[in-house]
């Protein structure tokens, strides 16, 4: 009975979702992955490279999105700056795929990546030490963002800074960092960022079975990091989250630190904006400062937006769907873009102020509400 | 303050320095009194919130705070619950407890439950999850995340529920229960977190004559066993419920005593019940 009745307290379990998002994630990733691999490239059937290496981008900005999602639409925190712990990430394994070029450079030093030579810096700078390691690369990836984000947090949730003064903040730290890559003696590559990656952990990444092994990687990644913060979410301290965006005082005055809560809420977040950076960089194989550009941040809240903040599958939803509609859009009308994207966040925020997953939960309660009438006039 | 004050105040003799007491330690009721406020002062931009406020609340008592607008017995709530700093004074939580370097968790978790004016309960949860977040247990982010609820705790929270009349509505969203209900569901949410004081503060605005009577109840009840200190509007209500009255005006206390003694307290009439009063003795003084 008590069993009964734990279960039950869990109340609206958010995690009946999961596992069939979970299951058809990965099998789209399997049958592309073997649609890539097995199939003649003749075959209707065939998934190209290309198209391989987007479903990945698609996945990483997914994943992205699953951060900010879980700031904005559980905590009430509106992050426009986001984009710096997908950059700082990227930047991170950036610097790995740099190290690895060795000297297949243009300028054949040994150690020193090109942009230094060109520069005519003698020697490596101290934090690209330890760099041409796979394993100390990735804790880079995860600390770094990390890392900013609980000082950030400490600083301006301790003094409890809240609502717009907060994105603005945000806004202004990805706007120096910005900046601040964009200065070569910054020893990240100026401007031109770090490109021309040769191959990761020993593979070559133009290769095929590399694409679709990054490809798969970030699905599983993906996969996992939604279970993880499913669980977080639904748990006790999921229920203080979201008491903390609807009440904090309240909060507070039940006892909770909620300071503490958040700033650990948003480290979460920033290590997963700074896996899905690191995933991002090999696919696309570049990264330069213009990631840290705050439209770039904002971009990220509209595909929450669009999708159903609140909801972990909204976020990754609206991702896909958002980028998806950017690929084609771009490529018929590059200068429209910008308007549509403009013009979906206005219909989605005048319309849809719960995105598509709204829509989806509205058309569930009407099929609900709709069965049991049906039923009633049977028996009249 | 000169070097020779702040020394006698080092040693004061009737306290143990800060850095030797535990903050877990229980709360010291051994003289009886549970809260102690001395010499309160605050000011707004000037105007003087509270003004040299003295009052003394024993462990178990029933107490009203009354007063016109402004009085100051929300400023006084604030400052208890760690919402609002003072300019000056002293607020103890028994006698062990400074409350005036504890921030409003810390308080919370030593005991001391509030509920506001307006009532606010976290509405895009259940009426259960509700009340499971202001169980008392440690309330640290990582005990919190790993935590499962306990049969204990389950029980609690129907024992609650039954005594806040809810038991039909426990995963109903709270945002959809009606205004009195909410105000029911937040003092079950104080009770949840098993508090030794308790500051409630206009329990009954909004609520219908049924409903008022079952709160009277329920605060009656609870006295004894914990301290409750409410603050009122409704003369009616006040007069139902309470042992000892205390008349704040202006930041300061006017007047404390039985509310016989109150009404026939010569400043109070003057600054505050005045018709009140008048239509108190024409129905005979039942109170």
């Amino acid at each position: 009975m008590t069993r009964l009745k734990e279960w039950f307290s869990s109340g609206r379990s958010t995690g009946k979702h999961t596992m069939p998002f979970v299951v058809i994630l990965l099998a789209i990733t399997f049958l592309a992955s073997a649609a890539n691999l097995y199939l003649p490239e003749d075959s209707a059937l065939y998934v190209s490279t290309y198209t391989i290496t987007l479903l990945g981008k698609y996945l990483c900005y997914a994943m992205l999105a699953l951060a900010v999602d879980i700031i904005w639409g559980y905590c009430g925190i509106l992050s426009l700056g986001h984009g710096a712990f997908f950059a700082l990430g990227g930047y991170a394994m950036g610097m790995y795929l740099m190290r690895q070029i060795g000297d297949r450079g243009v300028y054949g030093h040994p150690t020193l990546p090109d942009f230094m030579v060109f520069l005519d810096w003698q020697e490596l700078p101290w934090f690209w030490l330890g760099m041409d390691q796979f394993w100390f690369a990735m804790i880079m990836a995860v600390l770094v963002p990390g890392l900013l984000a609980f000082v950030f947090g400490w600083l301006a949730f301790r003094s409890r800074v809240t609502g717009v003064y907060l994105s603005i903040m945000t806004q202004a730290l990805t706007y120096a960092l910005l900046l601040a890559f964009f200065r070569n003696e910054m020893g990240f590559g100026g401007n031109n960022g770090l490109t021309d990656f040769k191959e990761i952990v020993g593979f070559d990444l133009q290769a095929d079975s590399t694409r679709v092994s990054l490809f798969m990687i970030t699905a599983f990644l993906l996969a996992i990091v939604f279970v993880i913060s499913q669980r977080i979410l639904s748990s006790r301290f999921g229920k203080v989250v979201l008491a903390i965006r609807d009440a904090e005082s309240r909060s507070r005055f039940i006892g909770y630190r909620t300071d503490r809560y958040k700033v650990w809420l948003f480290v979460y977040s920033a290590v997963i904006a700074g896996i899905a950076g690191a995933l991002y960089v090999p696919q696309v194989g570049i990264i330069n400062p213009g990631e840290f550009s705050p439209i770039n941040s904002i971009e990220m809240v509209i595909w929450v937006a669009v999708g159903g903040r609140g909801t972990l599958i909204g976020a990754v939803i609206g991702a896909i769907l958002v980028n998806y509609a950017k690929t084609r859009f771009t490529a018929i009308l590059p200068d429209a873009w910008l308007f549509a994207l403009g013009a979906m966040f206005v219909f989605v925020t005048l319309y849809l102020p719960k995105g598509l997953m709204g829509i989806y939960a509205q058309l569930m309660a009407k099929r609900k509400t709709a069965k049991p009438q049906k039923s009633e006039e049977s028996q009249a | 303050m000169s070097a020779i004050e702040s020394l006698r105040e080092t040693f004061r003799r009737d306290q143990t320095w800060p850095m030797l007491q535990s903050s877990q330690a229980n709360v010291n009721v051994d003289k009886d009194v549970i809260l102690y406020v001395e010499g309160l002062n605050l000011s707004f931009d000037g105007f003087k919130a509270l003004n040299d406020l003295n009052l003394y609340v024993n462990d178990g008592e029933l107490r009203c705070l009354i007063g016109a607008n402004g009085a100051g017995k929300t400023t006084l709530m604030d400052v208890i619950t760690g919402k609002t700093q003072c300019d000056s004074g002293s607020v103890f939580f028994g006698q062990n407890h400074n409350l005036l370097n504890k921030d409003e968790a810390a308080i919370a978790q030593l005991g001391i439950g509030r509920k506001f004016q307006k009532p606010t309960v976290f509405e895009a949860q259940t009426v259960f999850d509700n009340l499971e977040l202001s169980l008392k247990t440690d309330k640290s982010v990582l005990p919190t995340l790993f935590s499962r609820l306990s049969p204990t705790q389950i029980d609690r929270i129907d024992e609650v529920l039954k005594i806040i009349g809810l038991e039909q509505h426990r995963f109903m969203l709270a945002g959809a229960l009606s205004h009195g209900q909410k105000q029911w569901l937040e003092i079950g949410m104080l009770l949840a977190a098993d508090p030794r004081l308790l500051l409630i503060d206009e329990p009954v605005a909004g609520m219908t004559a049924q409903e008022t009577e079952r709160t009277a109840e329920l605060l009656t009840s609870l006295a004894g066993e914990r301290t409750v200190i409410v603050v009122e509007h409704d003369m009616e209500f006040v007069r139902s419920i309470a042992r000892t009255v205390t008349v704040l005006h202006q930041g300061s206390v006017l007047a404390e005593g039985t509310m016989d003694e109150i009404q026939s307290n010569k400043d109070v009439i003057e600054v505050y019940l005045g018709e009140e009063q008048a239509e108190a003795n024409g129905a005979g003084g039942d109170a």
